[in-house]
């Protein structure tokens, strides 16, 4: 699961939960891939990223270092800014490890980088 | 007697490891998917030369992904089957899989996406409105969602468009090849952010009188007209 993809999961879908976001992160494993870069992607999913949930996953993870804590103006056209985005969002990924649902404390394993969000027939 | 796999086992069952490896391996199969997965694609209208963010609705082993990674798109996959989970991950798929049941909802936060496709023949049929408002929430405005399925009946079609239409989506349904038995295609198209024209579908006879794309919108919430053909047919 990369980061990225941790960005925009919730645990809305279980019954009592508001918001359900940002899931925290007990990780077990952690691999970091080489993925290439798309600056025209990343310029765009900036946009969407929820960043101090990013700030927060990376600094869970143990792998903070170097992480911007903010977008910078003219991100877009910031090609070093735009990379350690990419980075972050896109080469890091949890392999095995617990999501954990902010409100309620469940857990979702996170198996062979595979996060399992079924949830229990009572549970929705 | 329907040999169709959701009239056989729920597809958590039915897409055990054996059918899993079996179905990605059939090479007819493959070459299918990957036609259909096209064309899934070409039907979500994504803006040219720009990378998306898309969610592949039960992505099974990932074959339609691989469409999308094809045409330079990031997506994630969902599939309720981890052992069709476990096939894409040996092939190693380039999107981020997820383990989850379309029918308690997606676990997405709003916006997330740009676009979503849909190629499993499992029809969602149970708790459709909640699948389809929480797609409707984690698309952004102006994207699209694709379904390629094989509805039964019409009113079966009506029963999904009519739940999808409930969730905020307009759209329609396109019918690829409407008059070959065997070639003939459904694409559900749905849209967010209000109705924009159709794409055209394939295999159509420019003198027919029938359209075989059938389009509904708010204004009519509770009825779908059929004019095509091979609906009524059934």
């Amino acid at each position: 699961m990369k980061l990225l993809t941790h960005n925009i999961l919730t645990s809305k879908c279980l019954k009592g939960v508001t918001v359900g976001y940002p899931l925290g992160i007990v990780a077990k494993e952690v691999k970091v891939n080489e993925v290439e870069f798309n600056p025209e992607f990343i310029s765009r999913m900036i946009q969407k990223v929820d960043w101090p949930a990013l700030c927060k996953a990376a600094e869970n993870l143990g792998h903070l270092d170097n992480l911007p804590p903010a977008v910078v103006d003219d991100y877009e056209n910031n090609e070093e800014f735009l990379k350690k985005a990419h980075h972050f969002l896109m080469e890091i990924e949890v392999i095995n490890g617990d999501l954990i649902c902010p409100e309620t404390g469940r857990k979702f394993p996170v198996t062979d980088g595979i996060p399992n969000m079924l949830a229990n027939e009572d549970e929705v | 007697m329907s040999g169709r796999p959701e009239h056989q086992a729920p597809p958590e069952i039915f897409y055990g490891e054996d059918e899993a490896r079996k179905y990605t391996r059939n090479t007819r199969m493959m070459e299918i998917q990957l036609v259909m997965s096209e064309r899934a694609v070409e039907l979500l209208c994504l803006p040219e030369n720009q990378p998306c963010h898309i969610i592949d609705l039960g992505c099974g082993s990932g074959l339609s992904g691989e469409t999308l990674t094809e045409q330079g798109h990031v997506w994630t996959g969902v599939d309720i089957s981890s052992a069709m989970l476990g096939v894409a991950k040996e092939r190693e798929v380039e999107g981020d899989l997820l383990l989850g049941d379309l029918g308690q909802g997606l676990p997405f936060r709003a916006g997330a996406f740009d676009g979503a496709i849909n190629q499993k023949s499992h029809n969602p049929a149970k708790r459709l409105y909640t699948f389809f408002s929480s797609l409707y929430g984690c698309l952004s405005r102006g994207s699209r969602a694709v379904f390629q399925f094989y509805p039964e009946n019409s009113s079966q079609v009506e029963l999904i468009t009519s739940q999808a239409m409930k969730a905020g989506f307009t759209g329609g349904l396109v019918v690829d090849y409407p008059n070959s038995t065997k070639a003939k295609k459904f694409f559900l198209c749905l849209m967010t952010g209000g109705q924009q024209p159709l794409p055209t579908a394939l295999g159509v006879d420019s003198r027919e009188d029938a359209p075989n794309c059938v389009t509904f919108s708010q204004k009519s919430p509770c009825k779908v007209y059929y004019t095509v053909r091979c609906l009524a047919q059934r």
